[in-house]
């Protein structure tokens, strides 16, 4: 063990106690799945963003030049179902909360192991599915699956995708019941509900969200399967079954979704702004409680979705107002975030730019969410560039950013190596600029017409397609350096401290890269969540990787 | 005596059905049930959108649907039921016998349940056969021609459109539900072969217990199905 002390980086941990392919497809330990879902979820999203830039190279230009109309539906269909299936719905949680969940409440492993990795092999074999379904034709719905076009009439792969989203739909149930369980009955002594880390609650919310919704939209697409294959008609109008209790369904969970998405993020934003400002996070309980909160509004708004579709004006007024009320949870963790920072002492790291990024693009995304909530601007801007401006400022501006924000904050503990801070400044540089020239002249176009989900529009939106386009050019090139140098990094990156941002957290008292149990002895805890008062400053000359 | 073999297992101090990340038994068990009913509450949301369906199709078409459901035979549909609450006292019996070391006991409850989850699945095939027979299964044969809505004037006929709504449901529904029931014997049959090999006792029973649950869960949702699918609107 003398040398153990000697050379930090060669400790037994949980990446170098068992070598080769077997001793990663048979883990059991909630790390390496971690990394195991890191690969592949980072594999979709490279998928996703290629037909997302297809997408945009083709509104370059009014004409239909690059593809016409019906390779331009399924290419924006299959952009929608993979990155939010294949991405995002696992992206935080399943990486960023597999790795965590364990370290942060003091436990030795998730309380399901077994059913952990069953739920990346559920994941490998849905997106299995997917790749084949979109290599031999794909789908042209869009990724909602609207009936009767996707049961009736459409003669693209529906049942194919339908089967890999019901497979991929019960991973994501099995993750959340993981961590459900694993925060009830996992939690180390002294670790009490008011001394989690708000990582903590946000998972929990989510895992809630998980449970509860994803079996809805299962059911939903078997539906539609079965009426593709068997000819049961639940949606059928010939039969007097109604297209709009498909959307009923669908939305049911397709909007708590979004929440599984923005949750997670919200976790990982709490946890870098006390970090980086060297202060307990404002308003502790509320800031949790705003996570249950949004969960539970969450499953009272979707027929936001519906406004134009034939619900009647009063359920119409009914989910208006309860889509207002989400603003509510929302707004109090925006403020509490601020106000933490109010007097802080602060550090612009790269976790805290995308942290900032969060902050402004999440209120952006969030302040739009209330036009469409509103009925009466919503029928101008319903299945408009808004829209689509809108919610990826929720899921990409907020999700994603808060998905490398703590990507970067916590890749000390996951590789045991510092990242190169300069170039991870300027990554985070990139993508917030990257971002905002994609997606805001979206808002303005889909403000003055231009629908959504057409190749080709009028000549007068060109100058705005052309700022969108190169803004997703520039944005790419923003998510491909931090893969660049994370895998750099691995190798030549300057071995980590335990605890390189001096950051309050159980995980930040195991080793780095942690142990494969994370913790030699159990520990107790006896302190506050956040305890920054306590902790000193930020550790300025050992932050600086490269 | 084979009872004493099956708590034998667990007799020493280092029981090895305790999962190495666990403190205790106790913490082991408590996992396993809070994640058992979790994945219940999955269930209930899952069938619930059916239900949902159901329900408002129910209210907007309740003549077609009487008249749809009149055509179930309600023998067999009785008689399954009595079939699906004998096999929960058999598989209440189970986690009994296994909690108190009684190995025929536990070996024949389970084997009882696994034949009458087949008893059930025999008879949903007949039913299912009688419903092929009679061209009630939607598709480009299904014909619903000339049947009356019960406690109508004898001139009022049920749209066949709606009734080919109501067997959508009814297969969708009922379906569903035999494939659990399926996959509920399946989980017994493997259930049946630890216990033969003498692993649960009263010290660890918990995959027996959770078992159960998953199957008194299936149980329950035939409980709603019953009445919902065959009783809608019955006239002697």
């Amino acid at each position: 063990m003398a040398t153990a002390v000697a050379q930090p980086v060669e400790r037994e941990n949980y990446l170098n106690k068992h070598y080769g392919a077997l001793s990663w497809l048979f883990t059991t330990d909630h790390k390496r799945i971690a990394l195991l879902y890191l690969g592949s979820i980072t594999f979709f999203f490279f998928i996703g963003g290629f037909f997302a830039l297809l997408i945009r190279l083709e509104l370059l230009t009014p004409i239909g030049d690059l593809v016409q109309a019906d390779t331009y539906n399924k290419l924006f269909t299959m952009h929608g179902m993979v990155m939010v299936f294949f991405f995002l719905i696992p992206s935080i949680p399943a990486v960023l909360g597999n790795f965590l969940v364990p370290l942060m409440i003091g436990a030795k492993d998730l309380a399901f192991p077994r059913v952990n990795l069953l739920s990346w092999y559920l994941y490998v074999i849905g997106g299995v599915i997917m790749l084949h379904c979109m290599l031999t034709g794909g789908v042209d719905t869009g990724w909602t699956f609207y009936t009767p076009f996707s049961t009736a009439y459409t003669n693209t792969k529906i049942v194919e995708a339908g089967i890999a989203i019901f497979i991929v739909g019960f991973s994501s149930i099995l993750t959340g019941l993981n961590f459900v369980v694993t925060i009830h009955r996992m939690r180390a002594p002294g670790m009490t509900w008011s001394r989690l880390p708000l990582f903590i609650w946000a998972h929990y919310a989510t895992s809630i969200v998980q449970l509860l919704g994803t079996p809805v939209v299962a059911i939903t697409i078997l539906l539609v399967a079965a009426e593709r294959l068997f000819h049961l008609g639940i949606f059928d109008p010939k039969l007097g079954g109604d297209p709009l209790l498909f959307q009923h369904l669908f939305w049911f969970y397709s909007h708590p979704a979004v929440y599984i998405m923005i949750l997670p993020s919200m976790g990982v934003v709490s946890e870098i702004i006390s970090c980086y400002t060297r202060k307990r996070i404002f308003g502790y309980k509320f800031v949790a409680m705003s996570s249950i909160g949004i969960a539970v509004l969450g499953f009272l708004v979707w027929a936001h979705h519906m406004f134009v579709a034939g619900v009647s004006v009063y359920a119409a007024l009914v989910f208006s107002l309860l889509s207002y009320a989400v603003g509510v949870p929302s707004a109090v963790k925006v403020f509490n975030w601020t106000a933490t920072m109010y007097k802080g002492s602060l550090h612009y790291d790269a976790p805290m730019l995308y942290a900032f990024g969060f902050l402004g693009l999440f209120t952006i995304g969030g302040l739009t969410g209330l036009f469409l909530a509103c009925l009466g601007i919503d029928p101008h801007v319903t299945d408009t560039y808004f829209v689509v401006a809108h919610f990826h400022y929720i899921m990409v501006g907020g999700a994603v950013m808060g998905y490398l924000g703590g990507m970067h904050f916590w890749w000390p503990k996951i590789s045991g190596r510092l990242y190169p801070e300069g170039w991870a400044k300027l990554a985070a540089l990139i993508v917030f600029i990257g971002f905002n020239l994609t997606f805001f002249p979206q808002f303005i176009l889909g403000y003055v017409g231009m629908p959504r989900r057409y190749y080709q529009y009028p000549g007068e939106f060109q100058v705005l397609n052309v700022l969108s386009t190169a803004g997703a050019t520039v944005l790419g090139v923003g998510y491909l350096l931090p893969m660049l140098y994370f895998l750099w990094s691995m190798r030549y990156g300057k071995p980590a401290p335990d605890n390189p941002w001096n950051a309050a957290g159980l995980e930040w008292k195991t080793p780095s890269p942690p142990t494969t149990f994370n913790f030699d002895e159990e520990p107790v805890v006896t302190w506050e969540a956040y305890n920054y008062e306590e902790l000193g400053d930020f550790p300025e000359q050992e932050a600086s990787g490269a | 005596m084979p009872d004493q073999a099956v708590s034998a297992v667990h007799a020493e101090g280092h029981d090895p059905a305790l999962l190495h990340h666990f403190a205790d038994a106790q913490q082991q068990r408590d996992s396993s049930s809070l994640g058992m009913w979790l994945f219940l509450a999955t269930e209930v949301m899952f069938f619930g959108g059916l239900f949902c369906g159901y329900l408002i199709y129910r209210l907007q078409f309740f003549g077609d649907f009487g008249a749809a459901s009149s055509s179930l035979s309600i023998k067999l549909g009785a008689t399954n039921t009595v079939v699906l609450i004998c096999s929960s006292l058999t598989v209440v019996l189970a986690v009994w016998a296994a909690q108190h070391a009684k190995r025929t006991l536990l070996l024949s409850s389970l084997i009882l349940t696994i034949i009458l989850g087949f008893v059930f699945l025999g008879i949903k095939g007949i039913e299912y056969k009688d419903k092929f027979d009679e061209h009630h299964v939607p598709g480009p044969s299904f014909s619903f021609e000339n049947v009356k809505i019960p406690g109508q004037p004898a001139d009022h006929y049920a749209k066949p459109n709606h009734a080919e709504l109501y067997f959508s449901l009814y297969f969708a529904m009922t379906g569903l539900h035999a494939l659990h029931m399926i996959i509920g014997a399946g989980i017994f049959v493997w259930i049946t072969v630890r216990a033969w090999k003498g692993q649960f006792g009263p010290d660890y029973y918990t995959p027996v217990e959770m078992a159960g649950l998953y199957w008194h869960f299936v149980d329950i949702i035939w409980i709603y199905l019953f009445p919902l699918l065959y009783l809608i609107d019955r006239h002697p």
